[in-house]
């Protein structure tokens, strides 16, 4: 036999793309947020975000019996991405609570990455607002103060712009938009967050359907029903836009591969169920914020999604009953 | 021997058919009301009372029980029996009935006790279906107190709440996970018992 002409079953086509591949490259994305949370949050973000990384991974390999911590990564990106959920000056058990519960009732449970239905980050995240809501949701947040790392940011507090109307005046939005705002760490620079977003674009790693739907009916939403209470309707919508975790959730979160649908039509009616779930809390519920609540809503129906959405075959006649 | 038949009728309530982790049946109460273990021990009480009479009684009117109308006889049965257990409960431990609330006259419709009467006492001699009756009660009973435990100790940091052996068990800083307390943290810890009665059932090779 000629060693050239190996016979196996499929698949021939293999990728060079490893979990693990696609996990740092989402690490690289959030370095700009993680760079700005820093820069604006001094020693306590980083605090935080460490915390959360040490103990998803800790929690990751202590299920899996593995000695390697950093695994496939995915763990890693769980505990950042729940960290950036968090307000900057959280008490430090509160990170790690969040993880282990993000890594073992999120996805350990239904049997490891890849199997699990709702985003672990925010299972994590919704598990901690529902148990200590006061530490997460409180009305009053630490002023940023930028370049100063070991500041005492909790001495100086406001609330956050989505708190009510009055707070929101007092927030440019070019302020929003770098992110020298009150808010969760990763949700208050949106030009970091964009930054990141490209760099998942230019890697393929997400579609722009799903952060495309997400933003445009959040700004539509805003838009029209937003109450123009600021200067006029159009920049209400941008505000909403910026302003919380929208861009947060539509490009890190609603983007995941595991808890989003597969299909291009599927993946557009996504992102707007989760844009519409978190303006209908944010402008008629009673949290301020939404995005959490709308994502895992809108992952329970990521199975119905792709079976109603399936393309058609190329060929394919429609069937006559 | 025969004693040997009747050990068995109680232990398969507990272990092998366990109304909660095994049948999984009964879900509303389990769910609803283990937030404290005191209120998990009292509806397992009353369930006990009342799927131990109605057992009886079904097993002993099962020849005079016409095929076709017995669900609406024994509903009668248990209903019956429900009743005395509320007025019981009302009477002497007010604070029990109104924690458990709408829960108790709910105990009608429990699937555990339709459930025995239909699949056992409706069949089996009076003495066998007493002791069934008792096991599958025991058997909702622990499940109920392991639930309600795990939900009290997280939910609110305490054990026997609400009674003589209240315990706080952290300290004053504690701030309790009260997801817990809530119906979402019932339904998280009652997957996780499963599973894990799941594991234990295997190891030790129960079926």
């Amino acid at each position: 036999m000629n060693d050239n002409l190996v016979i196996s079953s499929s698949p021939h086509i293999r990728t060079f793309q490893t979990v693990r591949g696609v996990m740092v490259d989402v690490l690289i994305a959030l370095g700009p947020v993680v760079a700005v949370s820093i820069l604006l949050f001094g020693y306590r973000a980083l605090l935080t975000m460490t915390v959360a990384m040490l103990a998803a991974m800790l929690a990751e390999a202590l299920w899996l019996h593995q000695w390697n911590i950093f695994g496939d990564g995915s763990a890693a990106v769980t505990g950042l991405l729940l960290a950036m959920t968090l307000p900057p000056d959280v008490a430090w058990w509160i990170p790690a609570i969040g993880s282990v519960t993000a890594i073992i009732i999120g996805k350990q449970v239904y049997g490891g990455i890849g199997n699990n239905i709702f985003n672990p980050a925010l299972v994590g995240r919704a598990v901690l607002v529902v148990s200590w809501g006061t530490h997460l949701v409180g009305p009053i947040w630490p002023v940023p103060k930028p370049f100063h790392f070991f500041a005492d940011i909790s001495a100086v507090t406001t609330a956050t712009p989505l708190a009510g109307e009055a707070e929101a005046l007092g927030t440019t939005l070019s302020q929003l938009f770098i992110g020298n705002t009150g808010g969760c760490l990763g949700e208050t620079s949106a030009m970091a967050l964009l930054l990141g977003g490209l760099w998942l674009l230019y890697k393929g790693h997400i579609d722009w359907r799903i952060p495309g739907a997400f933003i445009g009916t959040v700004w539509l939403m805003g838009t029209l029903f937003g109450g123009a209470f600021y200067n006029n309707s159009v920049t209400t919508g941008l505000f909403h836009l910026l302003a919380g975790g929208v861009l947060l959730g539509a490009i890190f979160m609603a983007t995941d591969m595991v808890t989003s649908p597969v299909t291009p039509w599927g993946k557009l009616i996504f992102g707007v169920g989760c844009g519409l779930i978190t303006m209908l809390i944010r402008l008629f519920g009673s949290y301020p914020e939404g995005v959490t609540f709308a994502i895992l809503t809108m992952n329970a129906l990521t199975p119905l999604l792709d079976k109603f959405t399936i393309p058609r075959k190329f060929g394919e006649v429609k069937q006559v009953a | 021997m025969m004693n040997n038949l009747y050990l068995a009728d109680i232990t398969r309530g507990i272990f092998k058919e366990n109304p909660i982790f095994r049948l999984v049946l009964g879900m509303c109460p389990t769910l609803a009301i283990t937030v404290l273990v005191k209120n998990g021990l009292g509806m397992g009480l009353a369930v006990i009372a009342v799927l131990t009479c109605s057992n009886v009684v079904i097993s002993s009117l099962r020849r005079f029980i016409p095929e076709q109308v017995r669900i609406p006889c024994y509903i009668v049965i248990i209903a019956t029996f429900v009743t005395i257990i509320e007025m019981v409960l009302q009477a002497f431990v007010p604070a029990l009935y109104d924690a458990l609330g709408v829960f108790v006259p709910l105990i009608v419709v429990n699937c555990i006790i339709l459930g025995r009467a239909e699949a056992f006492a409706g069949k089996q001699p009076v003495l066998r279906s007493l002791f069934d009756g008792i096991g599958s009660g025991l058997g909702f009973t622990l499940g109920l107190l392991l639930l309600s435990l795990v939900r009290e100790v997280f939910g609110s940091g305490t054990l026997l709440a609400e009674t003589n052996f209240a315990v706080q068990l952290f300290g004053a800083n504690f701030e309790p996970m009260r997801i817990f307390a809530q119906p979402a943290g019932a339904f998280i810890v009652l997957g996780l018992l499963l599973a894990l009665t799941n594991i234990v059932f295997k190891r030790l090779q129960i079926d």
